[in-house]
């Protein structure tokens, strides 16, 4: 037998994989578009494209002949152009495809493709390109066209900018940063001969070196340290304190104070210590924010919903993940599915549920052309839809995250932060008046310095940052591993957690390897006719079936119905096809044991059914065993059949319950909480929704579907849900991090505090100490999750590849 | 002892100006895209593959 070797031809740009390779000058390329590029780049002797990086290339989205004529148009030239004259143009376009340093290279050399174009700049950053060009001779239309053509298709968008602006909060502070700084040597420099000693007859030099310093510090006091100003003056307007109040009153007490010694000639004031502590608390800040910055825990990035929908790639429909999904993409939305980005409906009609969204449940009827808003549900027929705008992961988490589907427990410890923090600040400007009546009478010049540093030093920002930081470092860690939990409160509730319900049919067995039989009569049309009812529903059963009947073949299906937990009807040739239950499809006979059945019936007359026998997941029988007793019960809307083989998997003392509708499960968890305990559910979201809902927790368990019930707290990825007893231990390590967390700021705090009351810290100490503290809470937040993490999954990670 | 007032005043002056220049440099927005000038200089210069062009024709001519 003569082995062969597969070799995979990749194209040459892209690198995707070559279907039908086309090849020029000996290098495969996997579609037209692909080739065109090259063949554009080689002619205008621009291959070290491909030398900087291997197959940078993406593939090609086809591009309308008129995409982009409307950049023509007088309204629009003006708004894209940032510069425009009849010789000289510059204009800014906004290229989502640049990933890459060949990338930079190739949009900074377009003036070779085209004379017109006099220079262009990358911006890799905010992955912009700034062209140069003579308008007289390329209009702007066919310099899109051309970037377009190269893959590097411009991003036009008119009314709002969507790129992110960092830059400019940056300069702010910086420039603040750098007047408090000039400032601050300044009044150092001056004040030395007072440290030094001046003689009394030196008094008109001291006057004005005084002066001096007040005129330094005026720009200190009213833009360096404005932020905390302007802050503290906003929550007092709103009758609250917050974090920024006491450093507000120290600073100003600082400064009025030293103002009116200098002017009432008591002394000369404490302006260098005034403009050291707003130098030092802006580094502070400038050195959080690069801190929090580069431990920025962006799900966007990390964690994606692991929500998959059917896109069209070439005459296939193929199962990607939701983020993937670009503008002109295809793809196909079956009942119950949610829309995960903006589209244009292709097909004729569509059913879209907006509960998600608005909160309405009664379905919106879409027309051909019509613009469907993601998070929409999907009811009815499958659709075609063309992506408009990129899935954006915020806006989802955002509308998931809204009121309506909040569960009554609110989180005890972000009370519990918000009830200390003000309490704290109370606490420390009463301790600061204390201290100041103290030393007032003890020793009265210290007392300025004293309330300053105590007001300073005692830094209740830790406190704010320890419960963010935990958790959302462990929602990153959970993203990692496919389990994407709403919002960080739901760590803290399945901490709580001490009963596990389990839904069977798509949770603890799925359809991987599936034994499928038919008994009974049905022809070949038939079976084409039931394979197609089947493909419109994301049930595990029905895409079991469909993946059965597969037989190609266009049919047409009206007044399609799926009645969660009884079955599928629709009407094909005006014959009325029934797929469910007995009790659906009308089945009055014995029940059949031993496997699932669906019931076929052809104008209420059975016909035959499916016995499908579905496998458990790869080690669950592990999960479960690691659980125990834990894991309270196992609820199936389906018969009894499997009760053997489940009793083999389960303890003993888990109770197996069968033939539950969604009202039966939601009442089997009502009564679990009465009986006091915390439950967490486990679901597919199809039929379970309210008890999803119910429960202390409710997870969502996908495969490759886009079932979405913003009832549920989290979703899970199918083949991870071996992790559960992990993902359990990881939040409950997270709720004692955040306990040591605040054991170590308030720590912090006594001991600092401590110090500054009996006057051994002076405010220039205390402003160091403040940022530091606070970023020390945030590293030893991140370093233990992470080490935590590692710890539990790590080493998983490394046995299951 | 006066002498210093009017070494102070030009000294801060001189000061001064410098801090407007920072101020206007950091406006200027040459600060803005740190990471891109880092890759713009490895790039090669294209004059270079011209000469071996010219070198490889002239090589050709001689043949």
């Amino acid at each position: 037998m003569e082995a062969s070797v597969q070799t995979e031809i990749l194209c040459f740009h892209c690198g995707e994989h070559c279907d039908d390779a086309q090849w020029l000058e000996e290098k495969a390329f996997c579609c037209y578009g692909c080739k065109t590029v090259y063949e554009i780049l080689s002619s205008n002797d621009l291959c070290e494209y491909y030398d900087l990086e291997k197959n940078p290339g993406t593939q090609l989205q086809f591009v309308q002949e008129d995409a982009y004529s409307f950049l023509d148009e007088a309204e629009i030239r003006k708004k894209v152009l940032t510069f425009d004259s009849s010789t000289f143009s510059r204009v800014n376009f906004y290229v989502p495809a640049i990933h890459c340093v060949s990338c930079i290279w190739l949009l900074e050399n377009l003036q070779k493709i085209n004379p017109a174009i006099l220079r262009a700049e990358v911006n890799f950053a905010l992955k912009t390109v700034t062209i140069d060009f003579k308008p007289q001779l390329v209009n702007l239309c066919s310099l899109a066209k051309l970037i377009a053509s190269l893959g590097y298709a411009p991003s036009i968008n008119l009314d709002s900018d969507d790129k992110p602006v960092s830059g400019k909060t940056d300069t702010s502070l910086i420039l603040k940063l750098a007047i408090a700084g000039f400032c601050f040597g300044n009044v150092m420099l001056f004040s030395f001969p007072e440290y030094l000693g001046l003689e009394k007859t030196d008094d008109q030099l001291g006057n004005i070196f005084s002066l001096l310093n007040i005129l330094l510090s005026i720009p200190v006091f009213v833009y360096a340290d404005a932020d905390y100003l302007t802050s503290a003056w906003k929550s007092f307007k709103q009758r609250q304190i917050n974090i920024d109040v006491p450093i507000a009153v120290g600073l100003v007490a600082l400064f009025l104070r030293s103002v009116w010694d200098i002017f009432a000639g008591i002394g000369p004031g404490y302006l260098d210590s005034f403009t050291g502590l707003v130098f030092f608390l802006l580094i502070g800040r400038w050195f959080q924010n690069k801190t929090y910055e580069s431990l920025a825990f962006d799900r966007d990035f990390k964690a994606y919903f692991p929500l998959a929908v059917l896109r069209k790639s070439g005459s296939e429909w193929k199962s990607v993940v939701v983020h993937t999904l670009v503008e002109d993409d295809q793809i196909k939305i079956r009942n119950l599915e949610i829309v995960p980005a903006d589209c244009v409906l292709l097909s004729d009609e569509a059913f879209i549920d907006y509960s998600f969204v608005t909160g309405e449940s009664k379905p919106v009827q879409a027309k051909k052309g019509d613009l469907i808003y993601a998070g929409g549900k999907l009811i009815g027929q499958p659709v075609l839809l063309e992506v408009q705008k990129k899935t954006s992961q915020s806006h989802l988490t955002c509308l998931w995250n809204n009121e309506a589907f909040n569960k009554s427990s609110e989180s005890k410890y972000k009370r519990l932060i918000d009830r200390a923090a003000r309490r704290f600040t109370w606490v420390i400007l009463g301790l600061s008046l204390i201290t100041a009546l103290y030393w007032y009478f003890t020793d009265a010049s210290q007392v300025w310095l004293i309330i300053t540093s105590v007001l300073i030093v005692a830094c209740p920002c830790a406190l704010a940052l320890t419960a963010p930081f935990t958790y959302g470092n462990m929602l990153r860690v959970f993203g990692r591993h496919k389990l994407y939990l709403k919002n960080a409160e739901i760590i803290e509730r399945m901490a709580e957690i001490d009963a596990i319900v389990f839904d069977k049919t798509g949770t603890v067995t799925h359809g991987h390897t599936p034994e499928i039989k038919l008994q009974g009569a049905l022809t070949h049309e038939q079976l084409i006719w039931i394979g197609h009812l089947a493909s419109y529903s994301t049930h595990p059963l029905s895409k079991l079936i469909h993946k059965y009947a597969q037989k190609n073949g266009h049919v047409e299906v009206t007044e399609f119905k799926e009645i969660p937990g009884k079955g599928i009807q629709g009407s094909i040739m005006n014959r009325q096809i029934k797929l469910g239950s007995a009790a659906f499809t009308g089945y009055t006979g014995n029940s059949i044991e031993a496997s699932s059945t669906v019931f076929i019936s052809i104008d209420d007359d059975i016909r035959g059914y499916f016995k499908i026998k579905t496998s458990l997941r790869k080690n669950i029988q592990k999960l479960i065993e690691t659980l125990g007793t834990t894991c309270v019960a196992l609820l199936s809307g389906d018969n009894s059949s499997d009760k053997a083989e489940m009793s083999t998997v389960f303890h003993p003392s888990t109770q197996l319950l069968f033939d539950q509708d969604p009202h039966q499960k939601l009442a089997y968890i009502r009564n679990l909480q009465r009986t006091g305990k915390k439950v967490m559910m486990l679901g597919d979201g199809l039929n379970d929704a309210g008890a999803l809902k119910q429960s202390n927790v409710g997870i969502s368990v996908t495969d490759d579907t886009g079932i979405f019930t913003p009832a549920c707290d989290g979703i899970l990825q199918g083949d991870q849900i071996n992790l559960l007893d992990k993902f359990l231990k990881l939040s409950k390590a997270a709720t004692s991090v955040v306990r040591w967390g605040f054991v170590l700021s308030f720590m912090y705090n006594a001991i600092a505090l401590s110090f500054a009351v009996t006057g051994h810290l002076t405010p220039l100490v205390a402003a160091i100490l403040m940022p530091l503290s606070s970023i020390s809470i945030v590293l030893f937040t991140t370093v233990s999750v992470n080490w935590i993490a590692q710890k539990e999954l790590g080493t998983k990670l490394a046995h299951a590849s | 002892m006066t002498i210093i007032i009017l070494l102070i005043l030009i000294s801060l002056s001189i000061a001064l100006i410098f801090l407007g220049i920072f101020y206007w440099s950091m406006r200027s927005g040459q600060y803005d895209d740190t990471y891109t000038p880092s890759v713009r200089m490895l790039f090669e210069d294209k004059i270079k593959k011209k000469e071996n062009r010219d070198d490889s024709q002239k090589r050709e001519i001689a043949k």
